[in-house]
């Protein structure tokens, strides 16, 4: 049995039909091709695969696909803007090295985007907070929380 | 003519962009046409004979295209002592052990086909720790080597030893003596990427393989032998390395899922894709070795260490990795961390039906650092001193040759543990409850870091070419793995040939276009790739001016009609221009007497394009070498030989609250002081000291791959605990004593492995200080900081 679903994805209209038993996870790297989104466990335990549904950070994996119908879905891919340029939050991550084998780094940066839009000059402990669900096994996170602060900065202030 | 524009300055890595926009394609993104999926049944037991495998209802399972097993297929022998093999025939020696495998044209496929391989054993007796598969009449983990010859023991047939000096006398000679036994456990990488390959032939027979790997180049013979074990001889493999989710060691052999790739492709003719899901990451991918260190070390009155004794045995569980090799670098810490006159290091490894491990960052360096810095601090107890001032009275010094032969051109171990000593000093903030109680402790460290013998050559080629515009593209086989590898060699390029940065491109390694490199570990990736960065350039730079003796008088003159000449210095007559009047810098060609004069500049791109249209001699510009450093292959047997070009060194300190109620200890601050050589990239840099600490602090007080009679009960990150972002909140102090290694490009050494190796020692020591508590066994769980407590007390 296959179950047709539309959502948005990255602001474009999408209508497909989906097994019930996949995740989004599923749906986007495999169905749609995305796989800057990426899988760690797939258990929910490591965020690599965050996305951001209907402005909430989730993780892909345990997130059933029929039930992405009628949302709005934002992954990595559809932060860049115009021409491929880095949006604020990859830029800042791109200027404080928040990167390394950047395995995480999809899951980190849409983790960011969320969090940003609800929480705009955060303190670096609500950060850490924030990324409990996003392990990263290269970086030991403080450049990542760098680039969070030069990200919420520079929404502020885009001199910064 | 190391002259730096862009070394040490703070520049994004190149290979950050496509990372951050989801663009950098790791194993699991990569799909060809016609790709199948394989998936591998590994063993239900730690030791059993293999009765029969059943593989008819795997076959029937719509969408599988192969099912083979170790009875029909070729046998493909592999690993460091030839002790593995791909597909196991009659025997399982660790639960993990491959016994069939699928291919089909889609995931869910062949994991259900591999579910229905019924497999029939006959359990066998086992042995799970060292020593009992050294008891009398434990139950052999190999009866036979692999050529057959009969084996009697479970002991590994390595051997890595050292003795400087007289034990005995040095022992009689000392005020003080601290002995203990420290053990580690067996941790997993945790790559956020985990393992994976694509395997593909050509219709000659001639093998494509796609693998997360450090070593491409000892991959290949590796593969090549496959090859031949399946009949095709003379044929070639080409390994060429995706984008690396985090590799910490776990790419420096090849795998037995490797082999599997290229079975199922050579049977079903199509490409085939192996990746490994997070359980089996955790189960079936080599963790680190669980070790047990005994140490001992003694001191005169004054504190001056007068011996150090160290005994190594480590679990190397079924079968043998490169990883078995760690004792040849526990050398290094075990004989010329701080100056110690006389020295014994004796190490054996054992064959348990345990996981077989392999490596793991650091190679072990943490380990023996682990040991050594707390019996160190145990020592300072005893003879009533500070830990730190005994650490500063035997530091190493530039110049010193120790006891294995390390010559240490560059050292700034002092500046080192000073600077974190004074950090340490200042007060902080009294602790909050009374159940919690403050300390603070250090640990020092050596590590290699310009390169690390332990194979015939430890070179690494490189070819710079460049292309009409003006850009240079590098072709290096050293692998880049998150660690920052192609920002430091970016920079390094453009420095030593005279270009912009933007101008420097690096190619994906690939056997087929990259020269030889031995593999990236050890710290080598940047030492290595600039100093034949830096060979190679100045090769390219000779032949640059040579050319521009020839066409450099008529570019000039096209300047002038184009600029004018009104301000033309007279001073340099530039028709008369000689090879050795010229630099190349930031891309341009222009006298060194005139660097900025826009006239005499001659941009790279017209250049080579005025050499390689020329109607004399047209040329084109692509020069290689090959850095191989003045390094020694060390006798294990006698545990002497420089090794390493130059050393790393470093020290870290720590303050924890211990809570002596619940036994919880929290780091409160960090500090550590590295000396490696002249900084190359401060921000790539920094992301390896805050990561290796990460990993030092998991190290220290958390992670543990558990077993229970060989299984692994903790396979996913549920129960196996990686440091998050929250439980790193404490601030992390970074500096960096900048020596300039004779050695190392721009002079820079090797910095990729020592921020991990003193956490641990450092933690435990500043509990001591703090509670008055010596816990030995990794990782210091709340439970055993109660249990020590406990002990205490009732003494
Ligand atoms: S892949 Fe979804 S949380 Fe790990
Ligand atoms: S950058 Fe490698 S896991 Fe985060």
């Amino acid at each position: 049995m296959r179950i047709p679903v539309r959502f948005e994805l990255n602001g474009h209209a999408v209508e497909v039909e989906v097994a019930p038993d996949r995740t989004l996870l599923d749906l986007l790297r495999d169905t749609m091709g995305e796989t800057g989104t990426k899988e760690g466990c797939r258990e929910g335990e490591c965020g690599a695969c965050t996305v951001v549904v209907d402005g909430r950070a989730v993780n892909s994996c345990l997130f059933p696909a029929p039930e992405i119908d009628g949302t709005r879905v934002l992954t990595i891919e559809g932060l860049s803007c115009d021409h491929g340029r880095l949006s604020r939050v990859q830029q800042a991550f791109l200027d404080a090295s928040g990167t390394q084998c950047g395995f995480c780094t999809p899951g980190m940066v849409m983790t960011a985007v969320a969090f940003l839009a609800e929480n705009p000059a955060p303190m670096d402990t609500e950060i850490r907070e924030a990324l409990t669900g996003n392990l990263c096994r290269c970086t030991g996170y403080v450049q990542i929380v760098e680039a969070i602060q030069l990200a919420a900065r520079r929404s502020r202030d885009p001199q910064a | 003519m190391t002259r730096s524009r862009h070394v040490g300055t703070e520049r994004p890595r190149p290979d950050a962009a496509d990372k951050l926009a989801g663009k950098a394609h790791y194993i699991h993104d990569i799909a060809v046409q016609g790709m199948l999926y394989g998936r591998i049944r590994f063993s239900d037991h730690a030791h059993a004979r293999i009765a029969r495998i059943d593989t008819s209802l795997a076959e029937s399972v719509p969408g599988v295209r192969a099912v083979i097993t170790g009875q029909t297929t070729p046998e493909i022998r592999f690993g460091l002592l030839r002790d593995n093999v791909a597909l196991k025939k009659d025997r399982v020696r660790q639960f993990r052990d491959e016994v069939a495998a699928v291919a089909a044209t889609s995931p869910e496929a062949a994991a259900r086909a591999v579910e229905l391989i019924e497999v029939e054993y006959e359990p066998l007796p086992a042995v799970f720790t060292p020593d009992e598969a050294l008891a009398e009449g434990a139950a052999l983990v190999h009866e036979t080597d692999h050529a057959g010859r009969s084996r009697s023991s479970n002991l590994l047939p390595l051997s890595c030893r050292h003795l400087t000096g007289d034990i005995a006398a040095a022992t009689a000679a000392s005020r003080y003596i601290v002995e203990g036994t420290y053990t580690v456990p067996r941790i997993q990488q945790a790559c956020m990427g985990t393992s994976g390959c694509l395997a593909e032939f050509s219709p000659e027979g001639n093998l494509t393989i796609t693998a997360k790997t450090q070593i491409p180049f000892l991959a290949q013979r590796d593969f090549n032998r496959a090859l031949e074990a399946l009949g095709l001889t003379n044929r070639n493999s080409r390994v060429i390395v995706p984008a690396i989710g985090g590799a910490f060691g776990t790419g420096l052999d090849t795998h037995a899922y490797e082999f599997i790739a290229i079975l199922l492709a050579w049977k079903t003719g199509r490409p085939v894709k192996i990746v490994y899901d997070r359980r089996e990451e955790f189960s079936c991918l080599s963790p680190r070795q669980e070790a047990r260190i005994r140490v001992c070390q003694g001191c005169d009155d004054r504190g001056r260490l007068t011996f150090r004794d160290v005994e190594v045995i480590q679990d190397n569980g079924a079968y043998t990795s490169w990883g078995a090799t760690y004792p040849n670098v526990m050398l290094v810490t075990a004989t010329s961390l701080y100056r110690v006159p006389a020295v014994r290091f004796d190490s054996r490894i054992v064959y348990t039906n345990n996981t077989y491990c392999q490596a793991m960052r650091g190679y072990g360096n943490p380990e023996v650092t682990w040991a050594i810095e707390s019996n160190l601090d145990e020592l300072a107890a005893a003879a009533g001193m500070d830990p730190i001032a005994m650490r500063l009275l035997n530091a190493n010094e530039p110049g010193d040759l120790s006891p294995m032969g390390l010559k240490f051109d560059s050292c700034a171990l002092r500046e080192c543990l000073d600077a974190v000593a004074t950090s340490l000093r200042t007060s902080s903030s009294p602790p909050a409850g009374q159940t919690r109680v403050r300390g603070t402790g250090m640990a020092g460290l050596i590590n290699v870091g310009g390169g690390g013998k332990i194979y015939r050559s430890d070179g690494s080629g490189i070819i710079l070419k460049l292309d009409d515009y003006g850009n240079v593209n590098v072709a290096y086989g050293g692998v880049e793995m998150g660690q920052g590898l192609h920002s430091a060699l970016t920079i390094m390029v453009a420095d030593a040939l005279g270009v912009r940065p933007e101008r420097v491109f690096i190619n994906q390694t690939d056997t087929a276009t990259c020269p030889w490199d031995v593999g990236t570990h050890a710290s080598r990736g940047a030492f290595m790739a600039g100093n034949a960065a830096v060979l190679a350039a100045t090769k390219l730079r000779e032949r640059l001016f040579a050319l521009a003796e020839r066409v450099y008088a008529d570019e000039v003159e096209r300047n002038i009609a184009r600029i004018g000449q009104s301000e033309r210095i007279e001073a340099f007559d530039f028709r008369a221009a000689r090879a050795a009047d010229f630099d190349l810098r930031d891309g341009y060609l222009a006298p060194r007497q005139a660097p900025d004069e826009a006239w005499y500049r001659i941009e790279l791109g017209r250049l080579l394009r005025a050499a390689h249209f020329a109607e004399r001699d047209p040329a084109i510009f692509t020069e290689e070498a090959f850095y191989e450093p003045p390094t020694q292959l060390p006798d294990w047997e006698r545990g002497y030989g420089n090794m390493s070009a130059s050393y790393g060194f470093g020290a870290q300190g720590v303050e924890v609250e211990v809570d002596t109620e619940t036994g919880e200890v929290r780091i409160l601050r960090l500090v550590a002081v590295s000396d490696i050589g002249r900084v190359l990239n401060p921000a790539t840099l920094k992301g390896q000291m805050y990561g290796g600490i990460a990993q030092g602090v998991g190290y220290a007080l958390f992670e543990e791959v558990q077993t229970e009679r060989g299984r692994i009960l903790n396979p996913g990150f549920t129960d196996y605990k990686v440091a998050s972002a929250a439980d790193l909140d404490f601030p992390i102090e970074l500096r960096f004593v900048e020596t300039n290694d004779p050695h190392g490009p721009f002079g820079a050494k090797g910095a990729g492995e020592l921020a991990l190796a003193p956490t641990a020692p450092a933690i435990a020591n500043a509990i001591y200080n703090a509670v008055g508590v010596r816990v030995r066994d990794l990782p210091i769980t709340p439970e055993k900081v109660l249990r020590a407590l406990s002990e205490t007390s009732r003494r």
